[in-house]
């Protein structure tokens, strides 16, 4: 099957309008006739419902979890950005466009990218009308900050807790249509297989996870939002049971992966701690508004610190090297998180790593002079003349906790150290995937009626993510993308009916998923699912993680094939499917890891170029930064399965820059 | 605080096969637990333990072990999320405890959260309240006013983002000798009280969510305020003054 994108005619401002004016529409009345479902409720899950329901669909939306708000969007910090330009900073549609293009190192697709950025302005205006309580300055006008990557301060915020803050306003939005009946909320329900009905999708098997009951639920259209699959890596920023199993399942009945390699290590996350440790934390973004990255200029010096008989604040600042002002003056500590934390690993390897842990990662993020700057601000304000230092650090320090107190807080609770008198720590981890789903201009996959949207899908942020853009994201696919886009293919679906949840499709599927169940339990094997989940993770990091070679590729597809072997002989799942079973629940998740991660590095070791977060050893400059090879990749990888990972078919949708000129990115 | 790198403890897990079932506090020792081990880590390698000795591992929720999501949800030691203030279970880390201590870890217990299995409870509870009416009804078409149109006092705006940071995980009830739900109720009231967008249905909301908090057989709120003390997020009784008064004003005019 050939790879169509949709993409609308005309020039790029007016695709979006021009395709809406274009598409089907669903009338009202016919509208309630049918069915949709929606897979998670994150932030693109949780809009696509409450609009989709709004418009008079009848939506059936699942999730896992005990509530709806507890979707790992919850957890998203910093913020999101928006071209409002409120600031007069020379933002504009085209300015967002061009900076998520170009950090994404020109592996996005264009057109979905300008609507993204489009919409932008609407999200705002949106989630302020449903009471979302943004930031705002003394005027009480909207407050922004600056994220990674770019040159302007579009991001609209809530302290550190702004993904928090929308999805609540996404779940408000279900709330009242679930108190109108027009979405029928699923709470700890999995999806686990979808049901393709005459080559549609016209329903999905699920669990329910208190009962163990499988359950056949139909509809005309199938959305996933299920979010992203970074626990493949088992230590993430990912909660713990965010997974690929509902990605997996709809790429195993037909839609195709696009880009599994493409992950986004984030730079500023708490280092490992140990062997126990179950997953790991994030402190946002936001913090390099303020924060200054450094590593000791002596390696002796880092040795001391590891050892603990040195202290940061001992280290005069010629000892000390700032090594993303050094090597990055233009944008210094704010780059893109791929340009970042690379540049730790890299001085983490040559031995200038902080962390007495056994690899030695980490790097200091430092707030020293940031609480001297702002309180100098402060004390000028307040009219203080000739304030002590003391003072100028006590004002500074209120500062630093108004901007970032629960990130502050979070942090002494983990490391238990104080950020506010001594430098935090911190090291990259796994925190986005980029991959995912393959969706043509309408978000749909390569199955007719199944969507993608949110993380779930691969198409807005090619290589590498900026920062504040998941959150955007989330929302533009399922507040004013989707529900539109939609309708569209709805419309040949008026007359249809109810979809019988009686055929032999829903049969066979519902018999697939009992009898994958009681082979998981039947097994019997000697060790939990976490040894193998653990073991997977470790074979990621250290050979599909931060940089990447052709051996270790081929080593990690060995690897992988061996432990799913292993894991099918020796995997012990204690209790049955039939009652509440997290051991259960873990082992199917772990199981479609065990697949996806052979297809993520034989998709890394078939793009033999570097570009944002795939960075192959092999291809590189001088200076050690990413070297792309356009003529050759300039394509997005959709991979077709076939029964194995290993045989997987690859199909290339070409990228064409007609608005962007392909550059080499420059940060310095 | 202990000092030591990683300790051996007692645990006494309330262990409940279903909804039906009568439980049991069932005892349990776990040794070599590393300090830095946050609790639900420990819990983690108890249940490892609990697999290889081909017993049934507890069932307990949590997601997002940062604190944010509010899933986990544990009454440790007689007191909601354990003896640390201003933090969840998963937040908690097992420096907090000491070496050879007895450590009791039971569900939430209230009329409204019946216990599903072992720590799981059921909070859909919760989920009723707010669709009683914890929403501001607007369309998702995107074409509202402009954000800035209505400028915001930024005291009002902060103190609805302090009651908006509420993460709906129950300890205000576990905390509550009467099991009220009136910190939850109020917080949502609040957040919407204190921002214009809310004020057009604030009379309808504030009446429906405590009609509904009633029907779901949370108790009334005796005004002691050990939910404030336990709640992670430090939502403050002011909230539930707000409320109170809210609700006068809208029964009156009603």
């Amino acid at each position: 099957m050939s790879l169509d994108s949709k993409i609308p005619e005309g020039p790029i401002g007016d695709k979006w309008t021009n395709h809406k004016n274009n598409i089907n529409l669903v009338n009202p009345a016919n509208k309630r006739n049918i069915d949709v479902i929606v897979i998670g409720t994150g932030l693109a899950g949780g809009s696509a419902s409450a609009t989709l329901a709004e418009l008079g669909y009848n939506v059936k939306a699942f999730c896992y979890q005990d509530s709806p708000r507890r979707a790992h969007s919850i957890a998203a910090q910093g913020g999101i950005n928006a071209a409002k330009n409120y600031q007069g900073d020379g933002d504009s549609t085209y300015r967002l466009f061009y900076d998520t293009v170009k950090g994404g190192d020109y592996r996005s697709r264009e057109a979905n990218v300008y609507r993204l950025a489009e919409v932008s302005t609407n999200i705002i205006d949106q989630c302020v009308a449903q009471g979302v309580p943004f930031a705002r300055d003394y005027g009480g006008l909207l407050d922004n900050r600056s994220f990674g990557g770019v040159l302007v301060s579009r991001t609209f915020y809530a302290k550190g807790q702004t993904g928090q803050q929308l999805l609540l306003g996404a779940y408000s939005a279900m709330n009242r249509q679930i108190a109108k009946g027009k979405i029928q909320m699923y709470n700890r329900h999995e999806m686990l297989d979808v049901v393709i009905v005459d080559g549609k999708a016209r329903g999905i098997i699920a669990r329910n996870l208190v009962t163990g009951e499988i359950e056949r639920h139909s509809a005309h259209a199938v959305v996933l939002a299920s979010g992203g699959y970074g626990n493949v890596f088992f230590l993430s920023t990912n909660a713990m049971g965010s997974n690929v199993t509902a990605s997996w399942k709809a790429h195993k009945k037909g839609a195709y992966f696009a880009n599994p390699c493409f992950t986004q290590i984030h730079p500023t996350c708490v280092p490992v701690h140990g062997s126990q440790q179950s997953k790991l934390t994030l402190m946002s973004e936001s913090l390099r508004n303020d924060g200054r990255i450094w590593v000791p200029k002596k390696k002796e010096d880092a040795e001391a610190v590891r050892k603990g008989t040195l202290k940061p604040t001992d280290i005069k600042e010629e000892d000390r090297d700032y090594y993303l002002e050094r090597r990055y003056p233009s944008f210094g500590n704010l780059v893109p998180r791929d340009v970042a934390s690379r540049a730790a690993k890299e001085r983490c390897d040559a031995g200038y790593g902080v962390v007495d842990n056994d690899t030695k990662e980490g790097v200091f993020l430092d707030f020293a002079s940031a609480i001297l700057r702002y309180g100098k601000e402060e004390a000028n304000v307040k009219g203080i003349e000739n304030p002590s230092e003391e003072k100028i650090k006590e004002l500074g320090k209120k500062v630093i906790e108004n901007k970032y107190g629960n990130l502050f807080d979070m942090y002494q609770n983990i490391a238990d150290e104080n950020p506010y008198e001594t430098p935090m720590k911190i090291y990259p981890a796994v925190h986005y995937t980029m991959g995912g789903i393959w969706v043509d201009y309408n978000l749909m996959t390569t199955v007719p009626g199944l969507y993608a949207t949110g993380e779930s899908n691969f198409s807005d942020h090619g290589a590498n993510r900026l920062g504040a853009s998941a959150l955007m994201q989330g929302l533009a696919d399922g507040y004013f993308v989707l529900p539109y886009t939609i309708g569209d293919y709805l419309a040949d679906d008026i007359r249809t009916g109810p979809i019988s949840t009686d055929s032999k499709e829903f049969e066979e599927a519902e018999q697939k998923v009992k009898d994958e169940i009681n082979a998981l339990v039947n097994i019997n094997g000697s060790k939990p699912v976490d040894y193998f989940h653990k073991k997977l993770g470790l074979i990621m990091w250290n050979k599909v993680g931060m940089s990447r070679n052709e051996q270790g590729l081929k080593e990690a597809i060995q690897e992988i094939a061996e432990l799913r072997d292993e894991f099918y002989k020796d995997v012990k799942v204690p209790g049955s499917g039939n009652e509440m079973n997290s051991e259960l629940e873990k082992a199917g998740r772990v199981a479609d890891f065990l697949e996806l991660g052979e297809l993520f590095a034989r998709d890394a070791l078939e793009r033999e170029e570097s570009c944002g977060g795939h960075f192959r050893e092999e291809y590189q400059t001088e200076e050690g930064e990413a070297l792309r090879r356009d003529p050759e990749y300039t394509y997005v990888s959709a991979w077709e399965y076939t029964g194995k990972p290993s045989e997987a078919i690859l199909h290339k949708e070409e990228l064409s820059y007609e608005n962007i000129e392909l550059k080499t990115r420059s940060y310095k | 605080m202990s000092a030591d790198k990683s300790i051996n403890i007692t645990l006494k897990v309330w262990r409940q096969k279903n909804a039906e079932a009568k439980g049991a506090l069932e005892t349990y020792e776990l040794n070599d637990v590393s300090t830095s081990n946050s609790f639900l880590e420990m819990m983690d390698q108890l249940n490892e333990q609990l697999i290889n000795e081909g017993k049934s591992p507890v069932e307990f929720d949590h997601d997002c072990r940062e604190g944010i999501c509010g899933s986990c949800n544990m009454y440790i030691n007689g007191q909601p999320h354990g003896p640390k203030n201003l933090n969840t279970t998963c937040q908690l880390h097992m420096r907090s405890f000491k070496n050879g201590e007895t450590i009791y870890v039971e569900p939430w217990r209230a009329k409204a959260f019946p216990v599903i299995k072992d720590l799981v409870v059921d909070r859909s509870a919760f989920d009723r309240i707010q669709q009683a009416g914890g929403y501001v009804s607007v369309n998702t078409s995107g074409n509202t006013q402009d954000a800035n149109a209505i400028p915001i006092e930024k005291q009002n705006a902060d103190w609805a983002f302090d009651a908006a940071t509420c993460i709906g995980c129950g300890a205000c009830v576990a905390a509550c000798k009467n099991a009220s739900a009136n910190l939850f109720v109020s917080a949502k009231v609040s957040q919407y009280a204190l921002l214009p967008q809310g004020q057009v249905e604030a009379k309808d909301r504030v009446l429906n969510m405590v009609k509904q908090a009633q029907k779901e057989g949370f108790g009334p709120c005796s005004n002691t305020g050990a939910c404030e003390v336990e709640c992670p997020k430090g939502i403050s009784l002011e909230n539930i003054a707000r409320m109170n008064r809210e609700y006068l004003a809208a029964s009156l005019s009603k």
